[in-house]
């Protein structure tokens, strides 16, 4: 991309980036010129969101229906005590917007229904998926696989992490391939409350990570493999990824072939459980 | 004409650039921002201090796979034509 027009403000502000080969003029290029749809602007968002809009990606979408909570700020590091009671979509945008006004960022504080979620999709390179239950990950996860974009996958509990990319392309296996179907709801997010506040933040900066790579198009990409850090022992790992033939979205006889709505049995941070558990 | 006639033409074309009043990382980053408008094969002839900028930067035009063509000490400053890689 010769001739590329940096700012003095650019050219300092991604001094780092340009020094290293695998980036330099073109790639910062890419950056500003990529789109991201982070959906979810909890944990993993914080770390994948700050990161994202510091590296200069041009155009950043944030999804998240929730309001700030004081529980969420151990470990939700775009928001401070002010931002208690606020949306959080807005409020991380204009996090973000002040980080770097190179970005344009679009906050989505509603429901993003199946449809309305692959329209907006549409708009976008690739997607980040940093929800903190099933029945968003399967909607965003489909719904990516229908629209053919990247998706950078994470989770977390306690001290672990895993990520993952899905994407398009045969030969990729897609999130279905790993998890069928969502789990009984008892596996959900009720049990996964009590988490380390760091760990969201380093598998969001490695969501952050594998997504630069992807616009870069630099590096091994996640797309046939799963990250597995285990902060308790201080590992990382990493297994294969293949696709299966009897995948019900992408396998050879799919009996998926729209985006599903699972219900939204547990909502995060509301201490609420669909069988009536304590979350504590 | 001459090949060396040419080449001493497209020398005289070749962009330049003063890179004395930087410091490193800095230094660096103009040279990538200005060695990626030329094409490859072209030349840039790149001004150094004596010290750090001269031992550092010809080296890592190296590593990012340019070739030093000439260096010129001209009393303290040097001139340094950088032919562009293929990558």
């Amino acid at each position: 991309m010769v001739g590329f027009d940096f700012t003095e403000d650019q050219i300092q502000r991604y001094s780092r980036h340009i020094l290293l080969a695998e980036v330099g003029v073109d790639g910062q290029a890419k950056l500003l010129n990529a789109s991201v749809l982070v959906i979810g602007a909890g944990g993993l968002g914080s770390a994948a969101l700050l990161y994202l809009a510091a590296a200069g990606v041009g155009h950043i979408g944030v999804a998240d229906r929730d309001s700030v909570e004081l529980s969420n700020l151990q470990r939700q590091i775009l928001y401070s005590t002010r931002d208690v009671g606020r949306r959080k979509a807005p409020a991380a945008r204009r996090v973000l917007r002040s980080l770097n006004p190179d970005c344009r960022v679009d906050a989505y504080p509603g429901r993003l229904s199946a449809a309305k979620l692959g329209t907006v999709m549409r708009g976008y390179d690739a997607v980040l998926d940093c929800s903190d239950n099933f029945p968003t990950r399967f909607l965003v996860s489909d719904c990516a696989y229908f629209e053919r974009k990247p998706l950078v996958t994470a989770a977390v509990a306690r001290f672990e992490g895993q990520l993952m990319a899905v994407l398009p392309g045969d030969g990729n296996p897609c999130y279905r391939c790993f998890v069928p179907e969502p789990p009984p709801s008892a596996m959900a997010s009720c049990q996964q409350a009590g988490v380390l506040g760091a760990v969201p933040g380093v598998l969001g900066t490695l969501q952050a990570v594998e997504t630069i790579k992807l616009i870069l198009g630099k590096g091994e990409t996640m797309g046939q493999r799963l990250l597995l850090y285990d902060a308790l022992h201080g590992s990382f790992r990493t297994v294969a990824r293949r696709r299966n033939p009897h995948c019900p979205l992408c396998g050879s006889e799919p009996t998926i072939t729209k985006v599903i709505e699972y219900e939204d049995e547990c909502r995060p941070d509301g201490q609420c459980c669909a069988d009536g558990e304590s979350c504590s | 004409m001459t090949k060396i006639a040419n080449e001493r033409r497209e020398l005289a074309r070749a962009r330049c650039v003063d890179l004395t009043g930087y410091v490193c990382p800095m230094t660096f980053v103009r040279f990538k921002l200005e060695i990626d408008k030329l094409g490859p094969g072209d030349r840039l002839e790149v001004i150094l201090k004596r010290g750090e900028q001269i031992q550092n930067v010809p080296r890592s035009i190296k590593a990012e796979g340019h070739q030093i063509e000439s260096v010129k000490d001209e009393n303290g400053a040097f001139r340094v034509v950088v032919r562009k890689g293929k990558q």
